[in-house]
């Protein structure tokens, strides 16, 4: 194997003694960290509350919480917080197991620096002062020899507040979150440039009041977005008629009065069929159509030979079930809602799909409507005073000229080509800071992913749990988790503004430090002092709470507020004027955005490729227990879910031979193998072509001591990535697997290989 | 007083959910539990049906495994409901035996352990642990003699099933179907 110049180092026993400095006068001193400098600890630690506030870092939706604490002080158990509307007082499977996080005895636990020793490439223990000298070094090269745009963050979670105010004080606007790209950007964009709003995070979807909720490929129930589960069995309660569409029988299905098992692949097919239907057949909301909408002479003639009888060849739904589940959303229409999914970046044409969606959505008035989707409020919540960022000379739109243009935020893979060094390139990123995302998870196409890596000048990883990424990594900072410590004010749009805060409910692990206190004294490396004017956090969140008529002490004896909604607008009134936020004012059913970038203005059927002989399609999902890397290693999710299991049909079970339970490996159409096997799970929920796991399986990091080794992991086989030039998601259903029963003695070898170097 | 739980298979999604809270409520170690989910799938490709139930101990009004207890630590309390005495329990094992549910487990501290109906909370008047967490509300719990009840309504309101009557334990959870 060719010796790179950045080697995956396994953090493992061979890290020679540290001068541990800051473990060292760091223990048993309390929150010491809040005093805001390294080696001050004269202030006196905080006396803990009964129980404590916090939201939940489990999973994006970040319900609000309390901790308790044991008789020991040692914290026991997290419960959901009555009056939050993210959870109603109860959290998912995973936020409740969300103190496995905290007690996992396989975190990071001290600063790692990678250093050469022998000729061979170790992680060094390390004190903070001696992990953020080595970062701002690297840091102020690059800023001198490159320009500080080439420093890139990528965040997932709600440390990427503070580090990416850092990295904008320093002079870089790329700051970026593969939620865009890899899952729900295309929906965002399409609701857009149809509507001039997003779904926004969490969904505006009103499942509570709905009549009709229409769910394609989106699995709620196993993906445990808390109030979106919480109010689809209300709906269900309330007689609502679901329509679940998915070449699976998901959970969802099994809840629905229409499941529609279509070929995987053709939903755009059917999304036409039923715009043709609803068209046709005049079952659209009329005046809804007329005084909001543009472009619908078009869009019925464009559709015109989207026929049911024509989609039924390709999807396999017959047209009466066609005709007959578009007549149920238009009886319950506006109370009707098409779901726009979440993670949605399938086969590359994912913005038109989620185009169909929303036109779907318009014609039959949800939009805006009761039953539909509301209008989300927030409180604008002001930020801490700090002086204005410097101008950055260049963007990522200026590094991919004419590429994504209508991507609204920073494209993840875009970045991470945009590092791989090419004659073209007028500049490439040097230096990443990769806070709570595991990239080799997370990003399909790993031979780039590590390509870029291996082009790096500097890697900084932050997370709580060795992934994979920290093994590529020059410098690791151990975070530590939601529960130890303070983060933002979380501030999310809902039904009336609400806001949540988080506090420490113990001090932090190990010598793991707060990503505000990381952001500071680095940003104090850097000689940015200037941008971090104060204390602690304590300081900033009295502020911005002040600022809202609130304040800390008040925050941490009742966890949420609520705030009333500026006007009554949660819903359109009938007839009202409205002018919506697009180029004609208008919902644009004929989008005036796409038509002026180049791309069609009304979404059009393409065929996708199919699997070839003896090969099945790959599909991925969540599972209710785990949120992927971040809960994989989780000692009480794991106790639930310790693997993932790959559904067979059983006629496919037939002609392999194979039998329930049974170990695979599985090779895609580009030859790779899965690293590990995954036990097979026969069962009559998936279809004949296609197979089905959960993400977020298959650890190849051995300090992952309870994930590592289990299940196989969906990503190392997506490398046949389809890119929407729209804005640049990527596309991952174009995978096909077939099955091994012995792993071919080279792969075996070879597998080794990377699990061990 | 009789307590008993109600649980609405049309609603449970089988998270996994009331598994955990009551691992963590009930201080289970990991690798062991008091309540699971029973996940079945009838039909063929595409006509199928999916059942998942989250099930306990039953609290048999007629429990063999407390008949069978020969130190008493096995016992029903108030409300109907069963309980082991961890310290005069001596782990012989004789009421999993008996269990036709499978609803007792070895405490790796030497006594035998099972879902409690949460009756430490419930004395404070809260619910059980499982009940209080569920997304989908779908578990119902309180007292069969109060017709007011969630669970005397649903099961007054809806068709349900229990599990294997024939064994005479006349269990008292209602699957809700
Ligand atoms: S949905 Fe679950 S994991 Fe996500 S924030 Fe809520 S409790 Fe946490
Ligand atoms: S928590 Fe509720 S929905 Fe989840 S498995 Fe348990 S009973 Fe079912
Ligand atoms: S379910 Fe088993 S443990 Fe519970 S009361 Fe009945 S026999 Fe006893």
């Amino acid at each position: 194997m060719k010796t790179n110049r950045r080697e995956f180092i396994k953090i493992s026993g061979t890290a020679v003694g540290a001068a541990a400095i800051g473990a060292s006068t760091l223990t048993g001193s309390l929150f010491n960290w809040a005093s805001g400098s390294i080696l001050n600890q004269s202030v006196p630690a905080p006396t803990f509350l009964e129980r404590t506030p916090t939201y939940c870092e489990i999973c994006f939706w970040k319900c609000a919480g309390w901790v308790t604490k044991n008789e020991d002080g040692e914290i026991w158990k997290i419960e959901g917080h009555k009056d939050d509307p993210h959870c109603n007082g109860r959290l998912c499977p995973r936020g409740t197991g969300g103190v496995g996080m905290y007690y996992d005895e396989d975190r990071l636990k001290q600063p790692l620096i990678r250093v050469e020793e022998n000729g061979k490439q170790v992680f060094k223990e390390a004190s903070w002062e001696e992990a953020f000298k080595v970062i701002g070094n690297k840091m102020k090269a690059i800023k001198e020899k490159y320009g500080p745009e080439c420093m890139a963050l990528f965040t997932h979670g709600s440390g990427g507040k503070f580090l990416g105010h850092m990295l904008k004080a320093y002079g870089s606007p790329h700051i970026t979150a593969p939620s865009f790209a890899q899952c729900r950007g295309p929906r965002e964009v399409a609701f857009y440039s149809t509507f001039g709003e997003g779904v926004l995070s969490p969904e505006r979807t009103d499942i509570r009041d709905t009549r009709c909720l229409v769910l394609i490929g989106s699995h709620i129930g196993e993906n445990m977005h808390n109030g979106q589960v919480q109010e689809m069995s209300e709906a269900i309660d309330k007689g609502a008629t679901i329509i679940t569409v998915d070449p699976r029988f998901s959970t969802a299905a099994s809840k629905s009065k229409f499941w529609l098992p279509i070929k995987p692949s053709t939903d755009m097919a059917l999304l036409l069929a039923w715009i043709n239907v609803i068209i046709t057949e005049e079952w659209y909301d009329k005046p809804y159509v007329e005084k909001y909408t543009f472009g619908f002479d078009q869009l019925t003639t464009h559709i015109q030979t989207y026929t049911p009888e024509w989609a039924y060849g390709i999807t396999s739904i017959e047209p009466k079930t066609i005709r007959e589940t578009a007549r149920e959303m238009a009886n319950a229409a506006p109370a009707v809602i098409i779901h726009p999914g979440r993670h949605v970046t399938w086969y590359g044409d994912d913005t038109q799909r989620l185009r169909a969606v929303a036109i779907l959505n318009a014609l039959l008035g949800s939009w805006g409507r009761r039953g539909g989707f509301y209008f989300p409020d927030k409180v604008s919540v002001p930020d801490f005073p700090h002086p204005p960022y410097p101008e950055p000379k260049k963007t990522w739109r200026d590094l991919m000229p004419g590429k994504y243009n209508l991507a609204t935020e920073i494209v993840s893979n875009g970045i991470c080509d945009a590092t791989i060094p090419s004659p073209e390139a007028a500049c490439n990123f040097k230096g990443w800071i990769v806070n709570g995302t595991n990239l080799i998870h997370t990003l399909p196409d790993q031979k780039k992913t590590l390509a870029a890596i291996e082009a790096l000048e500097l890697l900084v990883v932050i997370d709580t749990m060795p992934m994979e990424i920290t093994g590529y990594a020059d410098v690791i900072l151990p975070e530590c988790t939601y529960l130890e410590r303070y983060d933002a004010i979380r501030n999310s749009p809902h039904r009336e503004p609400v806001i949540s805060l988080r506090m420490p409910a113990t001090e932090p692990k190990y010598n793991s430090k707060p990503d505000w206190w990381i952001a500071k004294e680095l940003g104090k490396e850097l000689g940015l002092d200037a941008y971090f004017q104060y204390k602690d956090i304590e300081e900033v969140l009295d502020w911005e709470l002040k600022q809202i008529g609130s304040s800390l002490a008040e925050m941490q004896k009742i966890g949420v507020k609520k705030f009333n909604r500026e006007y009554d607008d949660l819903y359109l009134i009938d007839g009202q004027d409205f002018e919506f936020n697009t180029n004609t004012g208008k919902i644009e059913l004929y989008s005036t955005e796409m038509a002026n970038n180049g791309f069609d203005p009304m979404p059009v059927y393409t065929p996708h490729e199919q699997p070839p002989a003896g090969f099945y399609r790959l599909n991925y999902g969540r599972a209710p227990a785990h949120t992927f890397s971040r809960t994989s290693n989780n000692p009480n999710l794991v106790d639930i879910m310790p693997e993932n299991e790959l559904w067979v049909n059983p006629k496919v079970a037939k002609q392999w031979g194979i039998k329930n339970g049974q170990y695979v490996w599985l090779k895609n159409q580009d030859e790779i193998i899965s690293s590990f096997s995954i036990k097979v799970r026969i069962t009559e929920r998936i279809r004949w072509d296609s197979v089905y796991m959960a993400h977020g399986f298959g650890h190849s990091n051995k300090k992952l001591t309870r994930a590592f080794g289990k299940g196989a992991s969906d990503t190392e086989l997506i490398s046949n990535v389809k890119i929407d030039p729209i804005m640049g998601g990527t596309g991952m259903r174009s995978n096909f697997v077939t099955l091994l029963t012995k792993l071919p003695e080279k792969a075996a070898s070879e597998t080794e290989k990377t699990v061990e170097s | 007083m009789r307590y008993a739980m109600a649980i609405d298979t049309k609603k449970c999604v089988g998270c996994s959910d009331c598994v955990v809270a009551c691992q963590l409520e009930n201080k289970v170690p990991i690798g062991y539990c008091r309540d699971w989910i029973v996940e079945t799938t009838s039909g063929t490709y595409p006509d199928l049906t999916l059942e998942f139930r989250s099930e306990r101990c039953h609290h048999c009004a007629n429990a063999p495994c407390v008949r069978c207890c020969p130190t008493g630590a096995s016992h029903i309390e108030e409300g109907g409901v069963v309980l082991v005495t961890a310290e005069k329990c001596i782990g012989c094992g004789a009421c999993i035996a008996s269990c036709p549910y499978d609803a007792r487990y070895p405490h790796p501290d030497g006594y035998v352990d099972k879902c409690t109906f949460c009756i430490h909370k419930v004395r404070k008047g809260e619910q059980p642990a499982c009940v209080e967490v569920c997304p989908t509300h779908c578990l119902y719990f309180g007292d069969l003699d109060d017709p007011n009840s969630d669970v005397s309504r649903k099961i007054k309101e809806r068709k349900y099933k229990r599990l294997k009557t024939e064994a005479g334990t006349d269990p008292q959870l209602y699957f809700l179907i």
